[in-house]
């Protein structure tokens, strides 16, 4: 889905009104006091998705009538607490907002989130399904089908780059992950406190950009109900995610998550850095950055056999032990509108799940037009950042100090051969009937 | 008459036992009972008897988490001990601005640990931590620190002494001025020296304290999560994880029930275990037998 294509579906909405201009005509049709004078609890993750929902909280109360809490929770205490939580098949909220790459299955499994189909086909042209784009629906729905959630963002990696230090050598923007690895050979100047290519080298956060470069040659996390990882892409994967960061990046690069990356970017000292998109507001900001107006953005380049990044996702949903499913309904219905979406997008969360989300002029105006476009490109080639598999935290693990040790001079093969075979039980127990 | 005060008595001690059941007995109760089943949060239990004990003795990494913890306990406890004796010798005599500077130095032990890790991870950073600007000014080469396999464990033991030692200090401190005035006259008068009265006077009098002040920091060390958790949470890789870091991630991001509750029972062993030999050293060490 391409920005051009937003500018289309912007025009078909009507002589340049957002979409947001076309939601009274909606609110007449929809009955969105249905629920009024009901109360839920929205459990939400500390995150640029849950604050700008709890900061807005109060237009929901205005439009509904219902009435909302709102627990804002740090992520990792969020996982803990809504798993515990959910086992006790008691829990304290209605709605609740989950990562769909590390959480999304075990909610599936335990039959913790309420089918939205039904729900879906009652709110009609406001639910608008034909607005969502390919990679939200693709995330979205079950393969039977089901639907048991909705998506609120999608967070694709992409390139960033010094422009300054480019230009300083001569560097085009890099097309190819071989020319990306000669860039990076070429910017890196430790004499000058200068590194290639910066990324995440910590355990856990490294795995999805080993399976960037592992997808980009052709490889899979799985194959049918048995890992892949250890394939030859795999292992060549492995070897480039290696080279990059160890050859053209920092010392003590085993130790870095994205915060630590973004931080060396941020003072002007890596020409490269690959990470989520939602993590590019501060690069613009002048109080923390200095590479304010010198940042390049593109999407990842293309591998030998394909160009992929990954993506990630938050999402919502409604408790399947909620006594007040309508008015949760309505929550993830606003949460994942038009207008929240727009917001979304200019307040550097990531990029919308709807198409609409893009059309809003005021909205859009606030955003870096190149960062635009290489969102808008990157979504073409997003895929899961991760395997959809229920024991995802244990794979990161797994695979994620195996990357340490590549790093730390290990071979990729032998430590790709030992987490896959050490990883392949634990895949076969969790795929077992309870 | 008699049997009726006893029950009386039994009577006021019921709630005392009761809370001690309820908040004591029943949780280690049910945690030896979960050990024995196979239970991941949001899956069905099944009684496995005493396989994830099994499955423990032959997990190489459980068991590197051990020998992790007993090398962070012994540089933790034994490091502290020396400096923190140390420092209690130069307190404990008289000069300027004794009591100014005995206050600062008793200022780490007073701050949060998790602020003091977020602090020391700053300047743990190898590119823009002020560790490795000061090594720069010395023509030093800067280091990783924390972001090192190898240099992790002494760099959290390194944050865990500078945080502790005067938790030490203020236990021989205690110790010194409670010391009886005679031996030392003793020792003047057989003209021994300072050296000599330190080595065979004043330390066989303060083994009881600095081993008091050994077990609340084998306990302290065995227990510390915070700092590791902010610093490196166990990593690179594995490098720093100790059995309570490998604890949380089983029981808190895999939800391995049973699993964890079998790590706690392991855990706990290995807490009496220590606690029991250092006080049978106490005992063997107390000067007044």
């Amino acid at each position: 889905m391409s920005f051009t294509l937003q500018r289309r579906r912007l025009l078909q909405a009507g002589a340049g009104a957002g979409a947001l201009a076309a939601l009274p005509s909606f609110a007449q049709a929809f009955d969105w006091k249905r629920y009024a004078g009901q109360h839920i609890e929205a459990h939400l993750i500390k995150s640029p998705r849950g604050e700008l929902l709890q900061r807005h909280a109060k237009e929901f109360e205005a439009l509904t009538g219902i009435t909302v809490g709102v627990d804002l929770v740090p992520e990792q205490q969020s996982r803990q607490k809504v798993s515990i939580e959910f086992n006790s098949k008691k829990p304290s909220f209605d709605v609740v907002q989950f990562g769909y790459h590390v959480q999304k299955r075990q909610f599936t499994r335990g039959g913790w989130l309420e089918d939205l189909r039904p729900y879906m086909a009652e709110s009609g042209a406001e639910f608008d399904r034909a607005d969502l784009l390919p990679s939200a629906l693709a995330t979205a729905i079950l393969p039977d089908g089901k639907w048991d959630g909705m998506p609120l963002n999608l967070d694709p990696f992409m390139l960033y780059m010094n422009k300054e230090l480019f230009a300083a050598k001569g560097i085009a923007v890099p097309k190819t992950v071989a020319e990306l690895q000669a860039a990076a050979l070429k910017l890196h100047d430790p004499g000058k406190g200068i590194v290639g290519m910066v990324g995440r080298g910590l355990k856990n956060a490294n795995v999805p950009l080993w399976g960037i470069f592992m997808l980009g040659e052709g490889g899979q996390f799985l194959n049918g109900a048995k890992l892949a990882t250890d394939s030859p892409e795999a292992i060549t994967g492995a070897t480039i995610y290696r080279d990059l960061l160890t050859k053209t990046g920092p010392a003590g690069i085993s130790g870095f998550n994205w915060n630590e990356a973004q931080s060396l970017f941020l003072q002007g000292r890596a020409a490269m850095w690959i990470d989520s998109s939602g993590f590019s507001a501060p690069l613009e900001d002048p109080t923390k950055s200095k590479v304010v107006g010198k940042v390049g953005y593109a999407a990842m380049p293309a591998g030998t056999k394909k160009r992929v990044t990954a993506t990630f996702s938050d999402g919502i949903g409604v408790s399947s032990y909620s006594a007040n499913k309508g008015a949760a309904w309505y929550f993830v219905l606003w949460a994942s509108g038009t207008q929240m979406q727009a917001r979304l997008l200019s307040g550097g969360g990531g990029a919308p799940i709807r198409a609409s989300g893009f059309s809003n002029k005021a909205e859009l105006s606030k955003i870096n037009p190149e960062y635009l476009q290489a969102l808008a490109d990157s979504l073409r080639i997003a895929v899961p950042g991760l395997p959809v598999i229920e024991p995802v935290t244990e794979f990161r693990d797994t695979f994620g100090i195996a990357l340490v040790n590549v790093l730390n001079g290990a071979d990729p093969a032998a430590e790709l051969k030992h987490a896959t075979a050490d990883f392949q039980p634990v895949l076969d127990k969790s795929e077992k009937p309870a | 008459m008699i049997e009726g005060d006893r029950r009386r008595l039994l009577c006021f001690a019921l709630p005392a036992v009761l809370v001690v059941l309820a908040v004591a007995v029943f949780p280690w109760g049910f945690t030896l009972w979960m050990s024995l089943f196979d239970w991941k949060i949001g899956s069905a239990a099944h009684f496995i008897g005493l396989d994830n004990y099994i499955g423990l003795a032959s997990d190489t990494r459980f068991l590197w988490s051990i020998v992790r913890t007993l090398v962070f306990t012994a540089l933790a406890v034994g490091a502290p001990l020396v400096l923190g004796t140390f420092a209690a010798l130069v307190f404990h005599e008289r000069f300027p601005l004794r009591g100014l500077l005995r206050g600062a130095f008793t200022l780490p032990m007073m701050a949060t640990p998790v602020a003091i890790a977020l602090i020391w991870t700053m300047m743990f950073h190898p590119q823009q931590g002020v560790l490795n600007y000061l090594l720069s000014l010395v023509g030093i080469p800067p280091s990783a620190w924390v972001y090192s396999p190898a240099l992790a464990i002494p760099c959290l033991v390194l944050v865990d002494v500078w945080q502790w030692t005067p938790l030490v200090m203020l236990v021989v401190l205690g110790g010194l001025a409670s010391l009886p005035t005679d031996p030392f006259e003793a020792a003047y008068l057989e003209g021994a020296s300072r050296w000599q009265t330190f080595r065979h006077v004043t330390l066989p009098m303060l083994m009881p304290f600095v081993l008091v002040a050994a077990v609340i920091r084998m306990i302290d060390a065995l227990k510390t999560f915070d700092t590791i958790y902010v610093i490196t949470q166990g990593g690179p890789g594995t490098a720093s994880e100790t059995i309570n870091l490998y604890l949380y991630l089983q029981a808190f991001s895999f939800y391995q029930v049973g699993k964890s509750s079998a790590v706690v029972v392991v855990f706990f062993a290995l807490v009496i275990a220590l606690s029991l030999l250092l006080f049978w050293l106490r005992k063997r060490v107390n000067y007044h037998d």
